[in-house]
Formats: C-alpha cells, sequence, structure tokens
C-alpha cells in the first residue's frame, strides 16, 4: 500500500494496478532485466516507419510493375512515404536523452570517422534511415517533377530508366528495411517477449505493410481519389499481407512457450481484441466495394497495427526487477 | 608482463604506483556475499566519490519500498551499488536475510558495449566497461541490452550511466571508493586471477562448513558472457538473488531474426510484383468478358 500510494517509481509505473511479484519461476533469464523506456515517441516511431516503409515499398512495386492508371497512387504513396520519413526521423531525435547529439549514430564525434556496427540493429537502423530517406528523396523529387510543382530541368534524369528504376529498387529494399528492421532491433536486446522469439522483425514488416496500404486507401478515400483497377490490385496485395500477419502473429506467441504467460493480463487481452480481432479479421471480413467500407477497413487496420506495436513494447516495459523480485 | 599475485585493498595503490605495467591486468570486484552486512556504506560512498544525486527530492521526503530494509530497491543512472535484501523465513523465527551489494558485472563480453550504436561504451585498459558520457545521446539501447539490469539514464545528463569501476581512481592506483569504504571485506577489489583463486578457497570452506549451496556466480571465464569481472559468492541459486542463471548476449538472435525478416520481405515483394503487376489484371478482364 505505502508502495503504491507514495508513487514509487517501480510498481507505480505502466500499468501499475496489474504490477505484482512474480510467484516461483521466472519463465525467461529475460525477466530479470530493466525497461530502457521505449514509451509513446517510440512506438509512434515504430508504427510511422512502418507506414513509410511500406508506402514506399508499394509506390514503388506500382512503378515497377504496374500501370499509367496506377500514377496516382504511386504519388499518393511517395507523399505518404516522405511525410512519415521526416516524422519517423524527428521523433526518433527527441526521443534521446540527448537529442543534438543524433549525429554521433553516424559519425564517431572523437574521430570524425563513420559510426557503424553492423552487428547492432540501431547502428544499422540509423544508416538504413539515412539510405531509405535517399530513395524515399528522390521518389519524392521526381513525383514533384510530375506534379510540375518543381520545374527544375535538372531533376528530369530522374526520369531515366536507369535511374528510375533504381530508385524504385532502392525503394523497394529501404521501404521493406525501415518497416521489418524495428522488429529485430528488439529481439536483440534482453527484454521479456521482445528476446524471448526471433518473429518480431517479419510480423512488423507484415504489419508495416497492411498499414500502409490502408493509409493509402484512406488517404485516396478522403481525397475522393478513385482507381478501381489499382484499388482491386492493391486490396489483394493487402489481404494477403493481413493473413499473412495473423499467421506470423500466431507464431510469434507460441513461440514464446512459457514467456506468453507475460501476456495473460489486460496486454495479452488488447493483442486479442485490439489485433486480431478488430485490426485483422474484421477487415478481413469486410467487402470493401463501396467507399465507405474502404474506409472503415482501413481505420480498422490502422488501429490494430497501431495497438500491436503498444502491446509489444508496453507489455515488456512493464516487466521490471525491484529489490531481487521481478514484477509486471 | 605475466600474471603475478598482488596485494590488494590497501596496498593496491603502491604496488601499482610501481610498476604502471601491472594495470594491463583485468581488475575487478569479487563480492562475498556472506559476509555483507547490509550497512549500505558503499552505496554512499559510490554516491559521495562519484558526485551522484540522491533519488526523488533528495531525501526531503522518504519513499519506503516495503520490500525489506531495501528501499534503493534497483541500480539506475544515479545508484550504482545498490545492497539487496532478500528475506529467506519459511516460517517465523526460522530463516535468514541474505544480503548482496549489487553493481555492473564488467562482463568480459559485454552486450552493452556490443550493441552500442555511438561507441560512447568502451573498454578500457582494466578490462572494465565504461559508457563515456560525453558520447553518449541516450538512445538507451545498453539498457535492454543488459542482462543484469543495470544501466539506467541520469536526468542531470540525459545519457546513460552505471559503474565505471572507479576509472578516475584506478587508474592511478586507487581503490574503488565502494570496496575501500566496505567495513568487512564483503567487496574485494583486485587482480582477477587472485581474486578468483580467493573466491574459490572461501567456497571449500563455506562448503565444508554445511553451506552445500555455495558457489560462485560469473567467475567461470568459460561461462556466460566470458565471466564476470565483478563476480559473486552466492549461499543460494542465483535467482533468489534476482540474478539471470545463464545471461546471454544480445546478439543471439541476430542472425535468426535477420534471416526470417529477409525471407518475409523477399517473399512479399514476389508477393507485390504478382499481385500489383498490371498485364495480369489485363488477362483477367479479357477472360471475364470473353
Amino acid at each position: 500500500m505505502t508502495l503504491l500510494a507514495s508513487g514509487f517509481w517501480p510498481l507505480a509505473s505502466g500499468f501499475w494496478p496489474l504490477a505484482h511479484a512474480l510467484q516461483g519461476a521466472v519463465p525467461s533469464d529475460t525477466f530479470f532485466t530493466e525497461p530502457p523506456h521505449f514509451r509513446w515517441l517510440i512506438i509512434l516511431y515504430f508504427f510511422v516507419g512502418g507506414i513509410s516503409g511500406g508506402a514506399l515499398l508499394v509506390a514503388s512495386l506500382l512503378r515497377l510493375f504496374g500501370a499509367p492508371e496506377d500514377r496516382a497512387f504511386i504519388r499518393l504513396g511517395v507523399y505518404i512515404s516522405f511525410v512519415g520519413m521526416v516524422l519517423s526521423a524527428v521523433l526518433l531525435i527527441i526521443d534521446l536523452g540527448v537529442p543534438l547529439r543524433f549525429w554521433h549514430m553516424l559519425i564517431q564525434d572523437n574521430t570524425g570517422r563513420p559510426m557503424f556496427k553492423w552487428w547492432s540493429p540501431m547502428s544499422v537502423g540509423a544508416w538504413g534511415l539515412l539510405v531509405f530517406g535517399i530513395f524515399c528523396g528522390m521518389a519524392t523529387l521526381r513525383v514533384l517533377r510530375d506534379d510540375r510543382r518543381l520545374t527544375w530541368s535538372t531533376l528530369e534524369f530522374l526520369h531515366h530508366a536507369p535511374v528510375s528504376n533504381f530508385a524504385a529498387i532502392g525503394g523497394i529494399v529501404g521501404g521493406l528495411f525501415l518497416a521489418g528492421y524495428t522488429g529485430v532491433l528488439l529481439a536483440v536486446t534482453n527484454r521479456p517477449i521482445w528476446a524471448d522469439s526471433s518473429w518480431l522483425g517479419l510480423l512488423f514488416l507484415l504489419s508495416g505493410i497492411s498499414t500502409s496500404v490502408a493509409t493509402l486507401f484512406l488517404v485516396a478515400h478522403w481525397q475522393g481519389l478513385i482507381v478501381p483497377t489499382t484499388e482491386a490490385r492493391l486490396q489483394r496485395f493487402d489481404r494477403i499481407a493481413l493473413i499473412l500477419e495473423l499467421v506470423v502473429l500466431v507464431v510469434f506467441v507460441v513461440s514464446l512457450g512459457a514467456v506468453a504467460q507475460a501476456f495473460l493480463n489486460a496486454w495479452g487481452l488488447l493483442l486479442l481484441l485490439g489485433v486480431v480481432g478488430v485490426g485483422i479479421l474484421k477487415p478481413l471480413s469486410m467487402g470493401r466495394d463501396a467507399g465507405h467500407n474502404v474506409a472503415t477497413a482501413s481505420v480498422l487496420v490502422l488501429f490494430g497495427g497501431f495497438v500491436l506495436r503498444v502491446v509489444v513494447l508496453l507489455s515488456s516495459e512493464d516487466v521490471h526487477v525491484a529489490g531481487a523480485q521481478v514484477f509486471r | 608482463m605475466g600474471a603475478r599475485a598482488l596485494p590488494i585493498l590497501g596496498e593496491t595503490r603502491a604496488v601499482l604506483a610501481q610498476s604502471p605495467t601491472v594495470v594491463a591486468e583485468p581488475m575487478g570486484f569479487f563480492t562475498d556475499t556472506t559476509v555483507c552486512i547490509g550497512c549500505k556504506a558503499c552505496e554512499v560512498a559510490c554516491k559521495e566519490w562519484n558526485q551522484l544525486p540522491a533519488r526523488g527530492d533528495g531525501g526531503a521526503h522518504l519513499e519506503m519500498s516495503g520490500l525489506s530494509y531495501d528501499n534503493t530497491v534497483r541500480l539506475d543512472g544515479t545508484t550504482w551499488r545498490h545492497v539487496k535484501f532478500i528475506e529467506q523465513f519459511p516460517e517465523p523465527y526460522n530463516g535468514r536475510w541474505l544480503m548482496m551489494s549489487d553493481v555492473c558485472k564488467h562482463c568480459v563480453q559485454a552486450p552493452c558495449l556490443e550493441v552500442c550504436p555511438t561507441g560512447a561504451i568502451i573498454r578500457t585498459e582494466f578490462d572494465t566497461v565504461v559508457i563515456q558520457s560525453d558520447t553518449c545521446n541516450g538512445c538507451r539501447d545498453c539498457i535492454a541490452a543488459c542482462p543484469f539490469g543495470v544501466i539506467d539514464i541520469n536526468h542531470v545528463s540525459g545519457t546513460a550511466q552505471k559503474c565505471t569501476l572507479c576509472y578516475d581512481r584506478t587508474s592511478v592506483g586507487l581503490e574503488p571508493a565502494c570496496s575501500k569504504a566496505c567495513p568487512t571485506d564483503s567487496i574485494q577489489f583486485g587482480p582477477i586471477a587472485e581474486l578468483q583463486q580467493r573466491a574459490q578457497r572461501r567456497v571449500e570452506q563455506l562448503q565444508a562448513q554445511g553451506e552445500s549451496k555455495a558457489q560462485l556466480y560469473g567467475a567461470d571465464r568459460n561461462g556466460p558472457l566470458g565471466g564476470l569481472n565483478a563476480f559473486f559468492l552466492l549461499v543460494d541459486e542465483p535467482e533468489a538473488y534476482g540474478l539471470p542463471r545463464d545471461p546471454k548476449l544480445p546478439t543471439r538472435n541476430l542472425v535468426k531474426s535477420s534471416m526470417l525478416s529477409t525471407l518475409g520481405a523477399v517473399v512479399m515483394t514476389a508477393i507485390g510484383a504478382l499481385t500489383l503487376r498490371a498485364r495480369r489484371m489485363v488477362a483477367v478482364r479479357k477472360e471475364t468478358v470473353q
């Protein structure tokens, strides 16, 4: 009582009404660690970064394999990706303890040499975001040129086939990386749930794709953009991504083994109802012929994608050690 | 320079000053929890020497944890020593307290150093692990990587911080503040090889006295993380002290997780190319018309 009433940090944080000492054997050595405070800014980054990566992936695939009528959705995808990329960088920087030192991720502050560790997902992610930004920037410049918002003749080279194909392939690789590396980053820790499975990267990748298509549909609906042939193909792609996401989500929970008991609380309920029920099954069951259904289904997918990240991050954040006891 | 038996504690300074090359030897802590009396002198000495602020409002309002006599509760960015109090009372009037002064383990294969994306975490000439506060940008990756929950953000500097094994003292031949202050020599500082021999003798002594669970935690150089430069003598299982039995490097998941994601990326690219390509739709439309 004293502990909770006093606002003492470890137990009063997060979902404090659920915090209690684990009785008996702790399911994994990861439970003896402390949370890194990856909270709302990081959750938002994971969500927005997934959308940004997925949107550039879809736009690039449409550019390489699509038809002329796909141009409107390509534009939309690139713009969504660009806004998401800028927002991602801002979120990452302001989340740092010392934001002005963000460049230490890329440059060694004492030697001026590049700072890169291929075995550290955060280091690779910093460089990946930079490379993604270059391809996203190329795609955005091209779209701005197509829209005649930029008239610089020097941008004409972006339309040449080799450059255009290179940018599109880079967009695919960069988009897939940005959507998926965040899950790998969590797996390469020692925290409960995150480090107890290797499936988070793939799960976030698929969720990034489904949420990015949902964003595309939602913005298109909002702008009154209707291109039936493009939408039909996107819906098919989205449907497959959602089904695979559901399968991988189940595999992820099963792969946790005894650690899955960390979901025997409100987080587990949220995962089941918010992600599986509202975010995946309901949109899959909805027909999307009418515009209204498309918008509703898209909102549900976005909700599910966001809740997925909330549950994965905060359910682990809630586990901590106080004294010599593990609480969750 | 081969390993040589060194007198430690009070004599460390004189010996190190005589021969600077001895500092190339791994140095660390051996904590004998059986002689810890829970006085918290180590916590105070650490705070004093490293000028670490008190938690909360500086003690104006005492925060009681309710966890035995432990109101420090955990290691963090401003608490680099933490005396744990473990109450083992299976029945009234028959039980014991286990006390253990916890600290950064200065792992031989350090997970925090491994993942640090800025290069702020370095290994010193003493084989200890130090966070350079002027390079760290507070990304917190090291906090999630540490298998012992040692590191946290110091909210004064905004950077991740932990025990430096008093690098500023050891580099001039002084003993770390905590071991210097320990009144029972529960915390002993010195060359790892010397400490290991001493620890092994103590375990054998305790086992001969009937303390069958007496064991060393982290002393084995062939064990988890290549051994710990701050190792412990325990008289119960590691979990009873809030320690992981088999601490691991975070990169154990890197290959599998990356491979699964890459495989998924390839599959989704192929599915995307097949489902989004326009010609297939044209063919489908033609079939429908026919």
